[in-house]
């Protein structure tokens, strides 16, 4: 019997998790082994490239990547490592490049990747061949509508496989676009967080922290004109109803009745009324194009999706596409971004960054309170081998569906996540 | 009406006295620094000259956010800042770049150390782009334009003091 790191026993109602996960140098080794080189992870965003010899570089699950449209216009990932010695071949952030040369001993690759030229390659044995020295790749790099990932897995299940069900909620993020595309807006924020990256998994989904960790968020809604009060229905701690849902493969997402604004399409004073017009000009496109139903789907609820294991899609004050990658057992470095639809208004475009700063990010009015919680959480994991447990059985009595600020999504990530663990 | 000329000295006392206010957490003197239109602006690290209608900030405040920015931080539930950090700024390299139309465009440098238990010691280095008008024998502040010049926030963390 692998070993589990969860107490999980659905007939007593109990489930609690080993916070040795949250603190084990050991434990990290054997996720970098059996979670991060067994899945797909977020890479990037086609519209991040959008001329051919764009490139970004960035690190991916810790690995230095280029991730770039060749002169094909293909959208590429290498390894940012030199097939000679191993140097960094790029060591720009982005820009466009139709080729990456070594500064160590001159070697060049395409943006396609294959080795161009080799200084003095006379000196080599016939043994030597160039085509075999391309940049190397992931095992496998794919994309769903231009949301590319990677996998150092070559027998892993296709991406929209792996994605499954979470399909149907990106879909409901990308139908904000009455062209059916989205971009990654220009301006990255990149910061550390000083906790385990699995307590960011929970922290992006669970709504229970609203009211204590977001007092001074809520306050400042309230004094914009945006009133939220909880509802009298008994077990409820936000102002609407929402739920949990289960995706499959350790995917979930909330699913809630917005109740805070949405660029696309909810207006709240906070947006002033000038915004009135565009927002049911946005709304009135919607509903033409998909219907009342779905338009009301796309405009007035709102969902924060988990794509196991790493990357976060919050639609809710705005949409951030979020991922975060370990950088030792007590840290974390993450990237986020704002997604927006390509034919976007100035005006709007304006409202959806605004919108994204009243909440989310490294100086927003509720990131930070998130930041802190979880820090705090890590210090006091410190006293772990003596406080063993910690416990996540909220909402387990709850039959059929199941409330976003009980514990039901986050159960499902640690069941998941146990598995994984507990594979050879 | 005619003014004398604005000298770096008279820009300095400004500067300094400013960056006690935030030192010592007085924000609503400082917010009394302020016109009424002033903007606050931290840039992303990767887009130091962007536009924040166009690019996504750290920080982009009018007069309205810096008001409620000020309420949240003083308020005990904002857990990134209580305790409160302890900080402290060093402002330098004041630069007078001219004046168009009653703005003073002024440019600093700072280093600001902030501190919190049994944290690491952070460091905030960047420099303070300024658009300054006349009050009496002394300015406002329009613009605060706040460039970090770290690649990435990276250990810094969050922006949960006032720069």
């Amino acid at each position: 019997m692998p070993r589990s790191y969860v107490v999980d026993d659905p007939e007593k109602g109990v489930f609690l998790l080993d916070r040795e996960v949250h603190v084990s140098e050991e434990v990290l080794r054997e996720e970098m082994r059996k979670i991060f080189a067994k899945t797909w992870i977020y890479v990037g965003h086609g519209s991040e490239l959008k001329k051919n010899g764009d490139f970004v570089t960035r690190r991916v699950a810790g690995r230095p990547v280029i991730f770039v449209r060749d002169q094909k216009g293909e959208v590429q990932c290498h390894f940012n490592t030199c097939r000679h010695r191993g140097a960094l071949v790029c060591a720009d952030r982005q820009g466009n490049a139709k080729r990456f040369f070594c500064v160590y001993h001159g070697w060049i690759y395409g943006n396609d990747g294959d080795l161009q030229r080799v200084p003095g390659d006379e000196a080599y044995t016939p043994a030597f061949d160039k085509d075999t020295l391309a940049l190397k790749r992931p095992a496998r790099f794919e994309q769903y509508r231009d949301f590319w990932f990677m996998s150092l897995d070559p027998e892993i299940v296709p991406l929209t496989e792996y994605l499954g069900r979470t399909t149907e909620y990106l879909d409901l993020v990308i139908d904000q676009s009455p062209s059916a595309k989205m971009e990654i807006l220009p301006g990255t924020q990149e910061y550390d967080v000083g906790a385990n990256w699995k307590l960011m998994v929970e922290n992006s989904v669970d709504d229970y922290h609203l009211p204590s960790t977001h007092a001074t968020w809520l306050n400042f809604m309230a004094n914009s004109g945006v009133k939220m009060e909880p509802p009298k229905e008994k077990g409820l701690v936000l102002p609407t109803k929402g739920y949990a849902i289960d995706l499959g493969n350790g995917h979930f997402t909330t699913d809630n009745v917005n109740f805070r604004g949405r660029p696309v399409a909810a207006w709240i004073s906070l947006y002033g009324e000038e915004a009135k017009a565009e927002i049911a000009e946005i709304k009135a496109e919607l509903v033409e194009r998909l219907g009342e139903e779905r338009a009301n789907r796309v405009a007035h609820t709102n969902r924060n999706l988990v794509i196991f294991p790493n990357l976060v899609i919050n639609d809710g004050s705005s949409v951030t596409v979020r991922t975060f990658y370990p950088e030792g057992v007590g840290k974390m470095h993450v990237t986020a971004w704002a997604l927006g639809p390509v034919e976007e208004s100035e005006s709007a475009r304006a409202r959806r960054l605004d919108a994204f700063l009243t909440f989310y990010g490294p100086g927003g009015f509720a990131t930070p309170d998130d930041v802190e919680a979880l820090e705090l959480v890590q210090q006091g994991l410190a006293n772990w081998s003596d406080d063993r447990w910690s416990e996540m059985s909220r909402g387990m009595g709850r039959e059929g569906e199941q409330l976003n600020s009980d514990e039901h999504h986050l159960r499902i990530f640690w069941r998941h996540w146990n598995d994984m663990m507990g594979a050879e | 009406m005619t003014q004398s000329k604005v000298t770096r000295a008279d820009v300095e006392d400004f500067l300094f006295h400013e960056a006690a206010l935030l030192d010592e957490w007085k924000l609503n003197e400082w917010q009394e620094l302020l016109t009424d239109d002033a903007t606050y602006l931290i840039p992303p690290n990767d887009d130091l000259d962007g536009d924040y209608r166009k690019s996504l900030f750290i920080i982009a405040d009018d007069r309205e956010r810096i008001r409620q920015r000020i309420i949240r931080v003083l308020d005990p539930n904002c857990h990134a800042e209580h305790p409160k950090s302890r900080t402290q700024r060093i402002v330098g390299n004041v630069r007078l770049l001219g004046e168009e139309n009653g703005v003073i465009l002024v440019a600093a440098n700072f280093i600001c150390y902030r501190y919190r238990r049994y944290e690491r010691v952070g460091q905030y280095v960047g420099n303070y782009r300024y658009k300054l008008v006349r009050n009496g024998e002394s300015f406002l502040i329009r613009e605060k334009r706040i460039v970090i010049q770290a690649n990435e926030l990276g250990q810094l963390g969050s922006v949960s003091i006032m720069l």
